[in-house]
């Protein structure tokens, strides 16, 4: 791997924005942040493509886009697909000597529905096939863009239209999808997780995505005020209390081999900073039904599952 | 509103290119709140500049300051609550 990059905060402000201003997406929407921060990182020419999703729509309103790069969107499910045509196209221009370029990275935005259920079949074969691009997957935890229906990506107890929170069922009673551990397991050579609130690990490790051979994937946590019942002003602390309580601890996977990043491993190592998950809940009406009598309990079973996740990833990481 | 006349399938570009940038559209008019800048507590670490969603605040190197962009501006409230040094107040808007 080349060497690492380093940079302050004013470098990076000095460089332009390729996600530009007047899309319309709502206020607060940390996956603008996201995508912001991610095209911030990239090394040169780039081509992004979208799997159908709020920042799909909201981004390219006819006849308006917000994308200063060539940007392709077909369908909901083939956004990896449509990277590994992409990739493949690029290699046998390069081949016929019609590229000016020495590279040209690859970036494939996907939401939570477009990666957890509908398009990890495109995603998985694309891995497989061992294509040079970068995945992002910018999580809000639920089918935000049609009007907040539950996915694989939404956590447990958590209120949605199609998991609503009555007097029986208390929110979605299934558990979210280990996505990025899904991806480890197809052996490709880089898997991370992000936060925008932790806007340093984040650039690094995009631009770790771009620079590695092979297939990249980056899971990022994107708090959607108007789906999490949030006030829009906090979706940036929602992103940092998710890490500090463990919830979504950062990590990256070199090659199979598990690491902890920073903002993590300070949690590793001091668990007395470690908050509970009750603080990460009160902050979004979407939990408020929690907070009743009749299902206190199940914050002590969401607790039980962040610690059990927990305690596996510091084991796989090698951690005390 | 927009008066002049539509463009017809035989003038806009083929197979649904977006040829317009987003940033000629202006959003600005959805905020309840703006958000106003003291330059005299901010340290410039630019933050708020990393974490608005809609780039409408940037850092100009020349005379070192921020240039809040109130055309796109949603007013969130994301730079206030990220500012370490309370340099950015939200202000109803319409009040001086």
């Amino acid at each position: 791997m080349a060497s690492e990059w380093k940079f302050t905060a004013k470098e990076i402000a000095e460089r332009p924005d390729l996600f530009m201003s007047g899309h319309r997406a709502c206020a607060g929407c940390a996956p603008a942040t996201v995508h912001r921060l991610v095209l911030k990182a990239t090394r040169g020419p780039t081509i992004a493509t979208n799997a159908t999703g709020c920042m799909e729509v909201t981004s390219t309103i006819y006849p308006f886009t917000a994308w200063k790069i060539p940007w392709i969107h077909t369908a909901f499910e083939n956004a990896a697909a449509n990277a590994s045509g992409i990739e493949a196209a690029l290699k046998i221009l390069r081949k016929k000597g019609r590229l000016e370029y020495e590279h040209v990275d690859v970036i494939a935005f996907g939401g939570d529905g477009g990666t957890f259920d509908i398009g990890i079949q495109a995603l998985s074969g694309a891995v497989e096939r061992g294509h040079d691009f970068l995945y992002v997957l910018y999580d809000n935890e639920a089918y935000m863009n049609t009007g907040i229906q539950r996915s694989g990506g939404t956590p447990l107890g958590a209120w949605t239209t199609t998991s609503p929170a009555g007097r029986k069922i208390p929110g979605k009673p299934q558990l979210k999808k280990p996505i990025a551990d899904i991806m480890v397991a197809h052996e490709m050579p880089y898997v991370a997780t992000a936060s925008p609130a932790f806007w340093i690990d984040l650039i690094k490790k995009v631009r770790r995505g771009l620079e590695v051979e092979g297939p990249a994937f980056l899971h990022v946590i994107a708090p959607c005020p108007r789906g999490w019942r949030s006030d829009p002003s906090k979706s940036i602390e929602i992103s940092r209390i998710a890490v500090e309580t463990c919830i979504f601890p950062l990590w990256e996977a070199i090659d199979g081999e598990y690491n902890l990043s920073a903002p993590s491993k300070l949690m590793a190592l001091r668990p007395e900073r470690k908050k509970t998950v009750k603080e990460y809940l009160k902050m979004q009406g979407r939990f408020r039904h929690l907070f009743k009598p009749e299902f206190e309990h199940l914050t002590g079973k969401i607790q039980e599952t962040v610690d059990r996740r927990w305690q596996k990833l510091l084991k796989r990481c090698n951690m005390p | 509103m927009n008066t002049e006349k539509k463009k017809g399938w035989k003038e806009i570009p083929m197979a649904g290119v977006c040829w317009v940038p987003s940033t000629s559209y202006l959003t600005g008019d959805w905020k309840i709140y703006r958000p106003v800048w003291d330059s005299e507590k901010c340290t410039r670490c630019v933050l708020c500049h990393l974490y608005c969603p809609d780039g409408a605040i940037t850092w100009k190197a020349k005379t070192n300051e921020m240039i809040f962009n109130y055309d796109y501006c949603k007013g969130c409230g994301i730079c206030e609550a990220e500012c370490p040094t309370n340099a950015i107040s939200m202000k109803l808007e319409g009040e001086p």
